[in-house]
């Protein structure tokens, strides 16, 4: 698949004040003269703030760094996390298909999304809602199957859990992210077999949970007050 | 099997407090100047007799690898890159480290660039980690503070400041070079070696890039001593590490073992065993996705550590344990892997480029079956052609799955491409 | 220097630099290895992997040997020098193996293929490959890309050396191609398919090791093996880059640049490469006389007849030169003059060349001291269309950390330049401050035609001769391939163009077409091109092009340089020292040779800096005594690159790139 950048483009780009303010911070964290550094995060902030990477933005971005539109460019398109065309309005949903996954039931999760949202990557469903793709490997093995929906982890899926968490997206509620089998992270579900003496112990909801649940941001655009429609 | 006390990662599963002050409760922080004050010479001399060896995957021992940066600066600034870009299929351990037990990495950067002469230090994260970034970010801010890092750091007189860094999807930005190409803002692709990073990495500088758990790990060897963490796991494997085991067994989960430890034991003490019972166990991939996988047989055996594994043309790699049951389709399980690293090459050298992609088709028709016996053996020679001749190891890594395949499995390709051929045969004769 | 190390090739022991690098060594060696990506004049990619060899005892793997240099191999462990093999079972089952990845998805499309014939692929295929494909899957479509008009693109073709992209963002200095996409999906492209906007681009064709970019103007026109190949000089700017003209039959193919490590290394600009079509359309190919108020054909006899009749007449005859005259028309005409007791001049633009001091009118310092420059003053000039070969090299110069500070019109000359001023109080100052610089020694100074022009040109050139007499040295910048030939042999007149002309009535024009001559004095064109001289004109003596006589160019640095004839001049028009020859036996007082030969005995006999060809000659270091610098600025002296001389105003490629060169930009770059 070539990326190319969509047919339909905005014809402008700012950053917010928040998120320009916010993009001159990173910029700061590298030496002088070495700003191009913080192309990924600044592409990445823009796609936050749009929901995708527009042409605009992709040359907003080059020239704030000082960096020819071809380099950011060749940037926006090397890295698969930008992504290149308008994502459903709530929710752009992530499988992860590789090898862990695939043989824990990705497939059968891909198959959801088929079905439900849309039947081939990145076309929006027809209620302009969801669009999905699948990924590789997340890095959340121990918990297979999985899916990254915004910047959380759903884990442990099934089918049926994961068709459950898109109609709560769908009815606009925000669902727990995380193991989804009751697990509290990535220790043996039936127990721990070490450090058992936290048994017990721990708080409602692991550290990455309960930052979602405290940041209720998982699929909120930033610095965009009015969110997504 | 490791008692608690000798864990470092002791709060692996985040159920105590992550923060600084939970942290330091469970020992991490604890005498940091004064292990400062003891001298570059003498954490790297620690760190090498420890017996560490990259976490990962390509197991360089660390002491080692940290001696290569010049003693002193010749006017261009030294830095510590630490690579937490996690992508090899399978692996999530860094993932845990960085979340729940954020100070020991952070300290073990202030530690570990100290050691090489570095005043900064930037940890490159994988982009789809957001709340790994937002809490090891926290606990950043939490050290700065708290004046843990930042001028005169933890009170040690060495001013250091640590920048987290994220990527956006590209598997590639794990291999080092690639990585300070991303870093630097360019396309992760791989540079050529020499110069090597020590003389000449991030921005033209000396640079070190190391894994996340070989820096977390370096406080507590050097607060606990060499012949502490020496003391696990067989000569030149020593340690503790911490594993990733996924796939078809009961109970998958990230753990801190010690080095060395027999696979049937980890699986079984810690996973619940294989799905099925241990006879249902079809084959292992132990060490992430560019290792070749081992069959049944090998796994009865196989002890979790770089050299048995190596010697039985496998790899610890990441030490993620990819177990794979009886009802699994091993060909296409080894098929995503191919799918995989065509999805991921950079693109930039020629039999990477276009041997991957051509590797993933023969093995899309080997899936099926549709293929001529001749063409398993034409792979195992592309899979040679690809190997040794790219820039980076992505190559190797795409060549040695197929390869593992091949060399266990022949029978299951060659039964699949009867199975279909003799229909198709019958046709012919009509 | 450091010491040399020795290293083994397959059998020889050979003693190399150390920053040598594999490939190096092994060419030194007499041992060819094939490469696709690595380009001598390029940074090094490292990506094809064709030119793998084995280090024999390093690691089991074979070595990128275009990347790996000779200092970082180890000695044998009793001592002795490395050895590399570029033969072993190892290095041929690699090559083997990288040309077999290559061609799975590359088509076979050959017989169709420009590059047929010059193509490495296609070469290194035969060589290296095996003759039999095991590549059963589909092949790869990439989209073309619209460079523009010169640039033909095949993308399927393409093998990702990034030649392309390295050649123009290094040495053109344009950031618009790049890679985007990744690996097998990844794609060369320009930035979302933009025209190319630099002059340079063409040589890109020749970069490209297979045929994904190809002339578009030379498409399937003719296959290498039908032209007729010619190596000669470019008269398209005073750089006098080496080219290679390909005809066929009696028609210019193609022109392609030749190695000259001095002058333009292997690049030439898009105007000495596309500039042939030019060369066919609107030409000189027989006599005229004007007659009635009317130019009308005519035979030899009459037109040469009237043009000595013209002549023998006057009082007072003037001949001037233009930018495309070589020498030995030059001298020719000088000596046909002197006959007739007429004024000679090829300053046609005005520049205040000081007749008789070379190190003032060529300067002291070559092309090639751009590359050891710490710091260079451009002087009312703008390399980047007055010469882009040579602002190439600057901009090389300046990657490579010297400082480029210009005083003059401002321009993009692909690089970063402190802009000292426009005109000449900030010149003064310049000066000054360069005086009291550390780094004074280390200036050069490029002084160009627009800093010359003005009444005070003379002080202008001195003070630019003082800054560069603590320095490396001056470069005056010409812009016409004749001026530094037409000034060594004298082809001048005190009082400059405006004495020349002043009261003659009778004024030789041997092409110079962009100077406007009064209404007045009778006029003998002689040139090639049916262009602005020939309007003005009562007689035309139709002449050769540069492509079609031999002839000696002396460039910008002083350099002569024989241009030879790659095909014959068109219908009846003739070499131009020719020309002048017939005329004065016309006038009865025949010059006293009668070949090429003869004529270029006697110019060496009286003007030796112009014979020994290829060499510079040394000459003294002469400072002009200072003057009075007027006010105001130096202007630009080139309006449009493509539209400077009357072949390339012929041409129609000229033509297109022009009108789309004044065009707005269709990709803003903010
Ligand atoms: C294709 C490829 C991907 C890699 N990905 C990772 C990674 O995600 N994390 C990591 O720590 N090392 C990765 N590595 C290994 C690094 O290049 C490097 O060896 C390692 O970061 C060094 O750290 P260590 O010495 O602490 O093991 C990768 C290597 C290759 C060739
Ligand atoms: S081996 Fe593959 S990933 Fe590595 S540099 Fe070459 S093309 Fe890129
Ligand atoms: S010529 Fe060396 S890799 Fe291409």
């Amino acid at each position: 698949m070539q990326r190319r950048l969509h047919p339909e483009q905005p014809d402008g780009f700012e950053f917010s004040p928040s998120n320009l303010a916010w993009a001159k911070s990173q910029i700061a964290k590298y030496p002088a003269g070495r700003q191009a550094s913080a192309i990924i995060p600044l592409l990445w902030r823009a796609q936050e703030q749009e929901g995708w990477l527009t042409r605009a933005a992709i040359e907003r971005v080059s020239s704030m760094l000082g960096m020819s539109p071809m380099r950011g460019l060749e940037v926006a398109t090397f890295y698969f996390m930008f992504r290149l065309s308008p994502p459903g309005s709530v929710a752009h949903v992530q499988v992860c298909g590789t090898t862990t996954c695939m043989i824990c039931g990705a497939e059968d999760l891909v198959e959801v999304c088929r079905r439900r949202i849309a039947p081939a990557p990145h076309q929006v469903s027809e209620d302009g809602k969801f669009s999905w793709e699948e990924v590789e490997c997340l890095g959340a093995c121990a918990n297979a199957p999985m899916a990254q929906i915004g910047k959380d982890y759903y884990e442990d899926l099934t089918p049926e859990i994961f068709e459950g968490i898109l109609d709560r997206f769908a009815a606009g509620e925000v669902p727990r992210p995380g193991p989804q089998n009751g697990r509290y992270a990535s220790e043996p579900k039936s127990g721990l077999t070490s450090l058992e003496s936290l048994d017990g112990e721990a708080p409602a909801a692991s550290p990455s949970v309960a930052l979602a649940l405290e940041m209720g941001d998982t699929v909120a655009l930033v610095g965009n007050a009015e969110g997504r429609g | 099997m490791l008692a608690d006390q000798d864990r470092i990662f002791t709060n692996l599963y985040g159920m105590a407090d992550c923060g600084l002050a939970g942290a330091r409760a469970r020992g991490h922080w604890d005498g940091t100047a004064g292990i400062i004050a003891k001298g570059r010479e003498w954490i790297v001399a620690q760190i090498k007799e420890s017996g560490l060896r990259g976490r990962g995957g390509a197991g360089f021992p660390t002491g080692l690898k940290w001696s290569f940066m010049p003693r002193a600066s010749d006017g261009r600034p030294h830095y510590l890159v630490v690579n937490a870009d996690e992508s090899e299929p399978g692996t999530c351990k860094d993932r845990e480290i960085m979340r729940h037990e954020p100070h020991a990495l952070i300290e073990g950067c202030l530690v570990a660039s100290f050691a090489m002469g570095a005043n900064a230090c930037y940890i490159y994260i994988r982009g789809e980690y957001v709340r790994e970034r937002e809490l090891l970010q926290a606990a950043i801010d939490e050290a700065y503070e708290a004046g843990l890092i930042g001028s005169n750091a933890a009170n040690s007189g060495w001013d250091f400041d640590l920048y987290l860094h994220h990527g956006a999807g590209a598997y590639i930005c794990g291999e080092e070079t690639a990585l300070l190409e991303s870093l630097e803002g360019k396309k992760g692709m791989p540079r050529m070696k020499p110069p090597f990073p020590a003389g000449a990495g991030l921005y033209g500088c000396p640079t070190t890039v190391n894994n996340v758990e070989s820096i977390a790990v370096a406080p507590t060897i050097l607060r606990r001593g060499a012949s502490w963490f020496a003391g696990f796991g067989r000569p030149n494997n020593q340690g503790t590490k911490v594993f990733a085991i996924s796939g078809h067994v009961n109970n998958p989960c990230v753990v801190e073992e010690s080095m060395s430890i027999p696979m049937r034991e980890l699986i079984d003490r810690h996973c619940g065993g294989v799905r099925g019972g241990w006879d249902n166990l079809k084959a292992v991939i132990p060490g992430g996705a560019s290792v070749p996988c081992l069959p049944k047989a090998l796994c009865d055996e196989a002890v979790m550590d770089f050299d048995w594994l190596s010697q039985h043309k496998s790899g610890l790699g990441t030490a993620a344990v990819i177990v794979m049951d009886r009802s699994t389709d091993v060909v296409k399980a080894i098929w995503r892997l191919s799918k995989f690293y065509k999805h991921e090459s950079c693109g930039q050298c020629t039999p990477c480029r276009e041997g991957t992609g051509w590797m993933m088709r023969v093995m899309e028709r080997l899936v099926e079956g549709n293929a001529h016996p001749g063409e398993i053996d034409m792979l195992f020679d592309i899979s040679k052609q690809v190997e040794g001749h790219t820039i980076c190891a992505l190559g190797d890594a795409a060549a040695w799955p197929i390869q593992g395949l091949i060399r266990h499995f022949r029978e299951e390709l060659e039964d699949r491409i009867s199975a279909r051929r003799r229909p198709e045969s019958a046709l012919a004769a009509e | 220097m450091t010491e040399l190390r020795k290293v083994v090739i397959d059998d020889l022991e050979i003693e190399v630099e150390p920053e040598f690098t594999l490939l190096q060594a092994c060419e030194q060696a007499g041992v060819e290895i094939p490469r696709f990506c690595y380009h001598e004049r390029l940074s090094i990619a490292g990506n094809c992997r064709m030119c793998l060899v084995e280090v024999v005892g390093g690691p089991p793997k074979p070595t990128a040997s275009c990347a790996f240099q000779v200092k970082d191999l180890r000695p044998g462990r009793d001592g002795s020098p490395p050895r590399v093999s570029t033969n072993s079972p190892m290095v041929r089952k690699a090559r083997e193996g990288v040309m077999e990845f290559l061609l799975i998805n590359h088509p076979l499309d050959c017989p169709i293929c420009d590059q047929g014939g010059e193509c490495d692929l296609q070469d290194q295929a035969m060589a290296y490959g095996v003759d039999f494909s095991r590549y059963r899957e589909p092949k790869r479509a990439v989209e073309d890309l619209d460079l523009g008009p010169l640039v033909e693109t095949h993308m399927t073709r393409c093998i990702s050396c990034t030649r392309c992209v390295r050649f123009t963002t290094e040495v053109a200095g344009v950031e618009q191609m790049g890679q985007t996409g990744r690996g097998e999906d990844a794609e060369i492209t320009s930035y979302l398919n933009s025209t190319l906007d630099s002059n340079l681009q063409g040589n890109i064709i020749d970069l490209c090791p297979v045929g994904a970019l190809t002339s578009k103007p030379y498409a399937f026109t003719a296959r290498p093996w039908e032209l007729r190949k010619t190596e000669t000089i470019d008269a398209m700017d005073a750089l006098g880059s080496n080219i290679r003209v390909d005809a066929k039959g009696s028609s210019i193919m193609r022109i392609l640049p030749r190695n000259h490590d001095g002058v333009n290394e292997e690049w030439i600009s898009d105007k000495t490469r596309f500039v042939w079509d030019g060369l066919r359309s609107r030409r000189l190919d027989r006599p005229y006389v004007r007659k009635g108020g009317k130019l009308q054909a005519a035979t030899w006899d009459d037109a040469l007849g009237a043009a000595a009749k013209a002549l023998a007449r006057g009082n007072s005859a003037a001949a001037i030169a233009g930018d495309l005259a070589p020498v030995e028309a030059m001298y020719a005409l000088k000596r046909l003059m002197e006959g007739c007791g007429g004024k000679v001049e090829c300053r046609v633009d005005g520049a205040r060349l000081p007749a008789g001091n070379r190190s003032a009118y060529v300067g002291n310092a070559r092309i090639e001291d751009v590359g050891r420059a710490g710091r260079i003053v451009l002087v009312g000039c703008n390399p980047r269309v007055e010469a882009p070969v040579f602002n190439a090299r600057i901009r090389a110069a300046w990657l490579a950390g010297a400082e480029i500070v210009a005083v003059g019109q401002t321009a993009d000359l692909t690089y970063e330049c402190r802009h000292a001023g426009t005109g000449r109080d900030s010149l003064t100052a310049l000066a000054q401050e360069t005086f009291e610089r550390p780094d004074a020694d280390r200036t050069m100074v490029v002084v160009g035609q627009g800093a010359l022009r003005g009444a005070d040109g003379e002080a202008v050139l001195s003070l630019a001769m003082r800054i560069a007499g603590q320095g490396l040295g001056m470069l005056v910048l010409h812009s016409a391939a004749s001026r530094v030939g037409g000034m060594d042999i004298g082809f001048n007149c005190d009082g400059g163009i405006d004495a020349a002309l002043e009261g003659a009535d009778t004024v030789y024009n041997l092409g110079a077409d962009e100077l406007d001559i009064p209404e007045g004095p009778f006029v003998i064109y002689q040139g090639s091109h049916g262009d602005r001289g020939a309007k003005r004109a009562d007689v035309i003596l139709p002449g050769a092009a540069y492509t079609e006589e031999h002839g000696t160019f002396v460039n910008t640095e002083g350099r002569p340089q024989l241009a030879a004839q790659a095909a014959f001049p068109p219908g009846e028009s003739k070499s131009n020292w020719a020309i002048v020859r017939a005329l004065s036996s016309a006038m009865g007082n025949p010059l006293p040779f009668n070949t090429i030969g003869q004529l270029q005995r006697e110019i060496a006999e009286h003007h030796p800096v112009v014979a020994s060809l290829d060499e510079i000659a040394d000459c003294e270091w002469r400072p002009l005594p200072e003057g009075k610098l007027l006010k105001g600025e130096f202007p630009p002296i080139i309006e449009n690159f493509y539209q400077t001389n009357p072949i390339a105003r012929a041409s129609a490629i000229m033509a297109e790139l022009a009108a789309s060169s004044d065009r707005p930009k269709q990709v803003a770059a903010e």
